[in-house]
């Protein structure tokens, strides 16, 4: 067997925000560097944002990078690593003016400065009252970004390859990464892109639960080459939900539609959160609704054949204030749900959003495991776990994210290039031939399970047992479950065997790395007895000891899970910032 | 058009927006093996619209500024019904 190589100072796999800025940085530097994507580029899940960046620009009143970083340690429920959280606040400055010099189209004041917005949890002088920090380009700033970015990509040469997909990671012996092999859609080739730096900026994974407004090639590529290579992933447990997406869709509904008078109800018809918040009712705050619905279905006042999601009727509203108010609704219901909510409540279900955890790396980009540097590897992006999000991240945070990670990243590349002996070492064999030995499975396996009965398998696993709320014996349950699950998905088989474009296997290949990522959430969410930011247990109460549920003693720490033997392991948080006070621990609350 | 053309269309209806996901899912699904050659062209031009144009083609929010390809819109927004 051999497989051609090609070979570059810098690979990285991923065209979104975080790929690409940091592509620009080592182009610009007059490295040669390759960028593999799955789709055009402009196309990546960037795309979706639409909220604004953050950064204290103070452009409309008084800001600071300090407040920001106040703002994201609290938003992550102290999770967060406060060197990073400093880095990515100090940092958020410069790379929005920077962007803004590569022709982003922000949003302006009338003196020509980036007009700013406020967003829920960012707030001036230590969370004293909202600020204006996020800046935006109309409800369209991820697709202004990657417009930007791709066209300054072009211009300093990056190479592009575009309906590639990485397949696994390739290190030597002694655990120095090497390079991606990967495969060309059209042609099904695979190649080994062997670089002197590799980084994976492959997004989140959004797509291992049943409910997702992740786009369908938010499959965790990077997190599942990772985990093989036996890379940990960090702090996977936790995962941001909105309480409200069209079931079988993901499609959100957003809250405005509980403020125009819609409710709740089970498979009884009854309006249940007239039990969970008895004043509020179908206003009550994110986490109480998703919570009150979650625990509808697992008592099994669920609707539906499944008995797996819960109605949102608006059905009692006036035709004519729907049709006036509610306009984007009522398309949404009609396309995704079959249902037109004047006629018919609306099926909705607590839908995942944002992965925090991934890639365990530090604010420089670089990947490090068991408090060691691996060589040659560097992720930012959703894919990573720096952590600046810890267990729950505030809007406009992603993006900048990309941003300051996609750039320093970059910059550790360059500084580690520029180190490196001139000629590429010899590429090691091993792991190239697993990914072959791989994909040759998925072309053999004659009899088996078929790939979407797998995924279904998965995502409805994780939705029911490790969604937005939790249960201690749903979640011990969870974990045998998806390892019965994994069996199913090392069983796949495909009909399909052809050489162009084959989307059954690629899709197989997605599946294969989502497990790794449905494995990593179940089993570190059973393993972690506390609530914090974005994951909640039944079982972890709000005591005056542990105040929501956190309980700090035990559980102030970030999770590793390890592949081999489903491992669990864990390092602390650094509370240590890089030049300011630490921010002392407390009770969140808003 | 040949077997590569037409996968190579299947893939690019995978987008970046979950939105695009669902309903070409479906159109391509259903609709696709019945285009004929010169409604294939059109689909194809389509889908080089930028993901937040596209979607705003498909819910009617603002109109394709190439009115040849308004058929082929009305055929992906009747297939959601």
């Amino acid at each position: 067997m051999s497989v051609p190589v090609r070979k570059f100072d810098a690979v990285i796999v991923g065209a979104g925000g975080a790929g690409l800025r940091a592509a620009l940085q080592l182009s610009e530097a007059g490295l040669k560097t390759a960028v593999l994507s799955k789709v055009f580029p402009t196309r990546s899940h960037t795309v979706a944002a639409q909220g604004g960046v953050s950064a204290s620009l103070g452009n409309s009143e008084p800001d600071h990078w300090h407040w920001h970083m106040y703002d994201t340690v609290k938003g992550s429920d102290w999770l967060g690593d406060q060197d990073a959280i400093e880095f990515m606040c100090r940092e958020a400055p410069n790379v929005v003016v920077e962007l803004e010099h590569f022709g982003m189209p922000f949003d302006r004041n009338a003196d020509g400065t980036i007009y700013q917005r406020p967003f829920g949890g960012h707030m001036s002088n230590f969370g004293e009252k909202p600020v204006r920090r996020a800046c935006a380009a109309a409800d369209r700033t991820g697709h202004a970004m990657l417009h930007a970015l791709y066209q300054r990509n072009v211009r300093a040469n990056t190479q592009f390859f575009v309906e590639w997909m990485a397949l696994d990671l390739v290190r030597d012996a002694d655990g120095n990464v090497q390079g991606v092999v990967a495969m060309e859609m059209e042609t099904s080739e695979i190649y080994v892109f062997q670089a002197k730096a590799t980084l994976f900026a492959t997004g989140g994974a959004g797509r291992i639960f049943a409910s997702s407004t992740n786009a369908f090639i938010n499959t965790g590529d990077g997190l599942g080459m990772a985990a093989r290579a036996g890379i940990p992933l960090e702090d996977m447990e936790f995962w941001q939900f909105h309480p409200t997406g069209v079931a079988g869709a993901g499609v959100l509904i957003t809250e405005g539609v509980r403020g125009e008078g819609g409710i709740l109800r089970n498979s009884s018809g009854e309006r249940f959160m007239e039990r969970y918040a008895p004043n509020a009712k179908d206003l009550a705050s994110r986490d109480v609704v998703s919570r009150a619905m979650v625990t509808e279905i697992n008592e099994g006042r669920g609707c539906g054949p499944n008995k797996d999601h819960v109605l949102l009727d608006i059905t009692h509203l006036d035709p004519e204030v729907i049709k006036s108010k509610l306009p984007g609704i009522r398309e949404i219901s009609i396309k995704f749900a079959g249902v037109d909510p004047i006629k018919a409540p609306i099926p909705v279900v607590p839908t995942c959003h944002y992965q925090m955890g991934g890639i365990p790396t530090n604010y420089r980009g670089e990947v490090v495991v068991d408090g060691n540097v691996v060589s040659g590897f560097y992720a930012a992006g959703e894919v990573a776990c720096a952590s600046v999000h810890g267990a729950n991240r505030l809007g406009t945070n992603s993006l900048l994210d990309l941003l300051v990670f996609g750039k320093s990243s970059g910059n550790s590349m360059i500084d580690f290039i520029k180190t490196a002996p001139k000629d590429l070492p010899e590429l090691a064999q091993a792991d190239v031939e697993r990914s072959v030995a791989r994909v040759e499975a998925l072309n053999t396996r004659a009899g088996g399970v078929e790939v979407n009965d797998a995924r279904s398998a998965m995502q409805a696993t994780m939705q029911k047992h490790c969604g937005v709320f939790r249960f201690k014996d749903m979640l011990a349950d969870g974990v045998a479950k998806i390892l019965e699950v994994e069996k199913l998905v090392q069983n796949m088989v495909i009909g399909d065997k052809s050489k162009t474009f084959n989307t059954a296997r690629l899709e197989a290949l997605e599946v294969e790395n989502l497990i790794e990522v449905a494995k990593a959430t179940m089993i570190s969410a059973n393993a972690r007895t506390e609530s914090r930011g974005a994951h909640v247990r039944d079982d972890a109460a709000d005591t005056p000891q542990n105040p929501n549920g956190r309980d700090d003693e035990n559980w102030l720490k970030h999770t590793l899970w390890y592949r081999a033997g489903n491992q669990l392991g864990y390092k602390p948080v650094t509370m240590k910032p890089l030049s300011v006070e630490t921010i002392a621990l407390k009770t969140r609350s808003y | 058009m040949d077997e590569v053309e037409l996968k190579r269309i299947v893939w690019r209806s995978r987008r970046g927006l979950l939105e695009l996901d669902l309903q070409l899912e479906r159109f391509v699904a259903e609709d696709l093996p019945q285009l004929t050659e010169p409604e294939l062209v059109l689909y194809r031009e389509l889908l080089q619209y930028p993901d937040n144009d596209l979607l705003d083609y498909l819910n009617g929010r603002s109109e394709c500024p190439n009115p040849r390809l308004w058929p082929i819109i009305a055929r992906i927004r009747a297939a959601q019904r």
